[in-house]
């Protein structure tokens, strides 16, 4: 248990740092009493990328520390490492992922806080069916929307989230929507031009007169 | 043959697209080895002391630790230039300097065992700024640099490699000039390159002198060739490239974090991954160089220089990785801007109690420049010159020499680039901008709007040597054997394009191997824009052997000669009756593979070029200076992909590039030694929010050395940009500003607008 005490607070430290003032939604930590119920089991319910998993809180392999991140617990337990964690502060955006259909930073979030949520990584954003590509993943493809493509996981989440909340967002919301996601490489025009282009396909589908 | 292009120029997917926007493309902290450790690094808390003693006892009892090294366990490894740094060392030389390494079954547990090594040091004085250092009481970093001055020499290259620039007769040159402009200038921020992935590794033995490396570099072959003489010749080692999450050069710093990692798994038994937090990126890993001339311009009236004289003291932070290097390059680069008959540039390379500087894209420009140029313009502006005009008229042109970094004089054979730069300043409305020196251009109630322009150029898009293999397979495919990662700027499918061009396969048909050193032939690696001209010709020349053996295969089956074959498609015809045709796999059978061999000799005549126009916005009450637009200007002969030639334009603000001038700066604390914003919230980056405009142009003048007429600018994109925003900035409040990065505090004390020079 030693090794988990120190990490927690570490966590605690960094959060205090990192804050979380990028734009991207913050969860509230309210306790279901489903999850509470669960909590007493030591289990949690998770459902990542559209697939339920119960997981054991506890100090081996495959369980859930208490201290766990988020980003941690997708990436070393669930071996989703499409998520990065580029800072492990909240700071850079690129381990954004969506908790219930909102953008979060998941190295600022213990994975004991989103129990009975649902999560989306960028694993997930391809339909599981056809295998599929997002309109967005398509785009940044189109657009080459990415360099060195570390970051790009993250943007791709911030732009889904973004869109399902605000499906024709102006340019400045856009930029606002993108504005905690760090690239150094700059292909940060080359993004706009992906979304843009994404959010004018939706507009062409929904308007009536076509 | 006039055929248009069917891949070059145009803007293909990224053969590794879906990979990355899946979050399937696997980087270093991906990547999970059967029984792998992690490696961690104790740093230490004080920026210069000897180790009295060291006590890794209890850290050595910790459940779950499998190793822990200090300087006492560690073979004679070194790196540095020349080699000067061991490994560990007895000696601590920086705040985050290694002290021990420490193995374990997770990372926690290695971070907590940390705690349990216990150090005792005897604090030394610690030094800081390059003039104090080679003072004669001055700290003494090592023994065998007296005055903390390093030599000057590359032994990589060659054996006169470039040391100074000197030539002509300074003293008649002077005397010949109308206008003298003299003093100090510096680029001293040490800005932080800082990829977006943090650096990292894993080592696996295989037997003692076997070692295999998973690392990020954009050049395994030659990074693996380094580790061997970092390891005494003693070590073989396979190089395997994964992923990179950015470089810009600093990708090839990693080396002491691959050894951490090597030391451990041998002492281990086991493979282990070292992966630097955030933190250890920040402070221990590569900034760039720190940059001071003291230099005097002699002009005539016209805009003739005469003559050019100084010292260049470059600050290398605790050891050189390769400065002298940077020092060659630098000095053949201030040549190509500025056309000089008389020099006599002495630089010096002094080490400080502070992190490392390293390769950092700019390479020695970028900091040579941004401190001479604003001396320059001090001169230019005497002259009451255009600074466009000014460089259109010294940047360097066919038939015009210079000292490149081997210290031989090379002749241009490139293309002019003064229809560029009349481009780039047109779309800029330059002429309508540029209101003369410390003019604005607009004035808008508190708002001063300031123009500036930046030139640069590198004659090292042929530096080096690159090898690699084609093979043809009979089902109409084509492997590239070419040891490079890709590190963002595509140049991987790039080379697919043209190998496809060169061989008219569809794209999907041509593949790259995995970067891995133990299957490739020897490759430098991409940077110095080097990959389109060097790599590409070493490429393409393969890819034309190969597609010679296969006309030669074929020839007889079509009853022609080989010179009069073509090739479409997986389809061999004859050039003048294409119906008399045979597929690949007839020609060559199913049981053969056709490989060609291609290499590229270094060639230093052909200097690209960049020009970057700014547009600054300078609120004179609060000192803020927004950048509002930018319009980049090159030639690169033949665009091979539109799309990844502009991300590497824009890629100018970042990577301490042009916002170096701006808010970009690790700040140092000259009492303790730390550094203070070491991490992503107190060092400042540009957001989505502040895109200024920007422009690109590109003309495509035909460079005749190449196959695709094509070469590469990646490398310079950065190194125009901070002076360019000093003199921007400089123009929009009327004063001159001289230092980097120009935050707000700053101007308004130019301005005079602080109390006793606080804001």
């Amino acid at each position: 248990m030693k090794t988990r005490q120190i990490a927690k607070r570490k966590f605690k430290k960094l959060a205090a740092i990192g804050g979380s003032s990028l734009g991207l939604a913050t969860l509230s930590l309210r306790q279901p009493s489903k999850a509470a119920r669960d909590n007493e089991r030591h289990r949690i319910n998770l459902m990542v990328n559209g697939q339920p998993y119960q997981l054991e809180i506890g100090n081996q392999s495959g369980e859930i520390g208490p201290s766990d991140t988020l980003a941690y617990t997708l990436r070393e337990t669930l071996g989703l490492t499409g998520t990065k964690i580029g800072c492990d502060h909240g700071a850079c955006g690129a381990c954004t992922v969506l908790v219930d259909g909102k953008a979060i930073l998941s190295c600022m979030v213990l994975t004991i806080e989103t129990d009975g949520r649902s999560i989306t990584t960028v694993e997930g954003l391809r339909d599981p069916n056809t295998g599929r590509l997002d309109p967005l993943q398509q785009a940044f493809i189109d657009h080459t929307a990415f360099q060195c493509g570390f970051c790009t996981p993250g943007i791709l989440m911030s732009a889904k989230a973004l869109l399902a909340e605000n499906p024709s967002p102006t340019e400045q919301e856009v930029k606002e929507g993108l504005s905690g996601n760090y690239c150094r490489c700059i292909s940060h025009y080359h993004v706009l031009d992906a979304v843009r282009a994404v959010i004018r396909q939706r507009g062409v589908k929904n308007d009536p007169a076509v | 043959m006039t055929r248009p292009y069917r891949f070059i120029g145009k803007a293909t997917p990224r053969k590794d697209g879906v990979e990355i926007v899946t979050g399937e493309a696997k980087f270093i902290a991906d990547i999970k080895l059967p029984k792998m450790l992690f490696g961690k690094v104790l740093r230490s808390p004080l920026p210069h002391a000897n180790i009295k003693n060291i006590d890794a006892g209890r850290a050595k009892r910790s459940d779950g630790v499998r190793a822990v090294l200090t300087y006492q366990d560690v073979p004679e490894w070194k790196g540095g230039m020349p080699a000067h740094v061991r490994i560990l060392d007895r000696k601590v030389r920086f705040v985050g300097d290694a002290v021990a390494l420490v193995a374990a079954e997770t990372e926690e547990i290695a971070l907590e065992a940390l705690d349990g090594i216990e150090v005792e040091y005897e604090p030394l004085p610690a030094v800081y700024d390059v003039k104090e250092a080679m003072e004669p009481n001055a700290p003494q970093l090592y023994t065998q640099f007296p005055g903390n001055v390093l030599p000057n020499r590359c032994p990589g290259f060659g054996p006169k490699s470039l040391e100074e620039i000197a030539m002509g007769n300074v003293e008649q040159g002077f005397k010949e000039a109308g206008i003298i402009a003299e003093g100090t200038y510096a680029y001293e921020n040490i800005p932080n390159p800082l990829t977006a992935e943090p650096p990292g590794a894993i080592a696996a033995w295989e037997g003692p002198d076997h070692l295999t490396v998973w690392s990020s570099a954009q050049n395994p072959y030659w990074e693996g060739v380094l580790l061997y003489l970092r390891m005494g010749r003693k070590v073989h080692v396979r190089y395997i490239g994964t992923h990179c999450g950015g470089s810009y050069g600093t990708r090839l710093m990693s080396w002491q974090l691959i050894l951490y990692a090597a030391l451990l798994a041998q002492a281990a038994n086991r493979p282990v991954k070292v992966c630097y937090s955030r933190e250890e990126h920040f402070a221990a890993y590569g900034l760039r160089l720190g940059s001071r001339i003291h230099g005097k311009v002699g002009m005539k009236k016209e805009g003739t220089i005469t003559a050019i004289s100084g010292e260049w003291l470059i600050n290398t932070g605790f050891y050189s990785q390769i400065t002298q290097g940077q020092l060659a390059v630098g000095c053949g680069e201030v040549q190509l801007a500025v056309r000089c008959p008389n020099w006599d540039l002495k630089p010096k390379i002094v080490c400080t109690n502070r992190a490392a500087s390293g390769i950092v894209r700019g390479f020695g420009g970028q900091e040579l420049k941004s401190a001479f140029l604003p001396l320059l313009t001090e001169a230019m502006e005497k002259a009451d010159l255009d600074p466009v005009e000014f460089f259109k008229g010294n940047y360097v042109k066919p038939g015009d020499g210079y000292y490149w970094r081997d210290g031989n004089w090379w002749v241009c054979r490139g293309v002019d680039y003064t229809k560029a730069m009349e481009k780039g300043a047109e779309a800029f409305g330059w002429k309508e901008k540029w209101k003369g020196w410390l003019k604005p251009t607009r004035v808008n109630g508190a708002k001063r709007i300031g123009v500036g322009v930046g030139v640069h150029g590198n004659a090292d898009v042929g530096e080096d040597v690159s090898e690699a293999y084609v093979r043809l397979d009979p089902s109409a495919t084509a492997t590239i054997y070419s040891c490079l990662a890709e590190h963002g700027t595509g140049q991987r499918s790039s080379l697919c394009k043209m190998v496809a061009e060169i061989l008219q396969l569809p794209l999907e048909n041509i593949s790259m191997t995995p970067p891995d050193s133990l299957l490739h032939p020897y490759e430098i690696g991409p940077f110095g824009s080097r990959g389109t001209y060097a790599i590409g010709s070493a490429i393409i020349a393969a890819a034309e052997e190969a597609k010679k053996k296969l006309f030669e295969r074929c020839a007889p089956m079509l009853k022609a000669n080989p010179e009069d074959l073509e090739t479409e498609d997986g389809w061999v015809y004859r050039r003048e009756k294409p119906e008399v045709r045979i597929p690949w796999r007839a020609g060559m059978g199913v049981d053969r593979t056709l490989l060609g061999y291609g290499r590229f000799e270094p060639d230093f005549t052909v200097p690209n070029f960049m020009m970057l126009l700014v547009e600054v916005e300078v609120d004179v009450e609060t000192g803020k200076v927004e950048l509002v637009d930018v319009v980049s200007a090159t030639d690169v002969g033949q665009i091979i992909d539109p799309l990844n030639l502009k991300n590497q334009l824009h890629g100018s603000l970042g990577s301490a590039g042009v916002d170096s001038a701006l808010f970009e700066e690790s700040i140092l604390d000259k009492k303790s030694g730390r550094l203070l914003n070491i991490n992503l919230v107190d060092y400042k980056w540009r957001t989505f929010l502040e895109l200024p405009a920007f422009r690109t142009v590109t003309l495509e003048t035909p460079f005749p050395t190449h196959r695709f007429k094509a070469i590469g600018v990646g490398e310079i994109t950065t190194a125009p940009g901070p002076p360019a925003i000093l003199m921007a900035i400089s123009n929009a409040i009327g004063r001159r500003v001289y230092e980097y990065p120009m935050t707000p505090e700053k101007i308004l004390k130019v301005l005079g607008k602080t109390k006793r020079g606080v804001a």
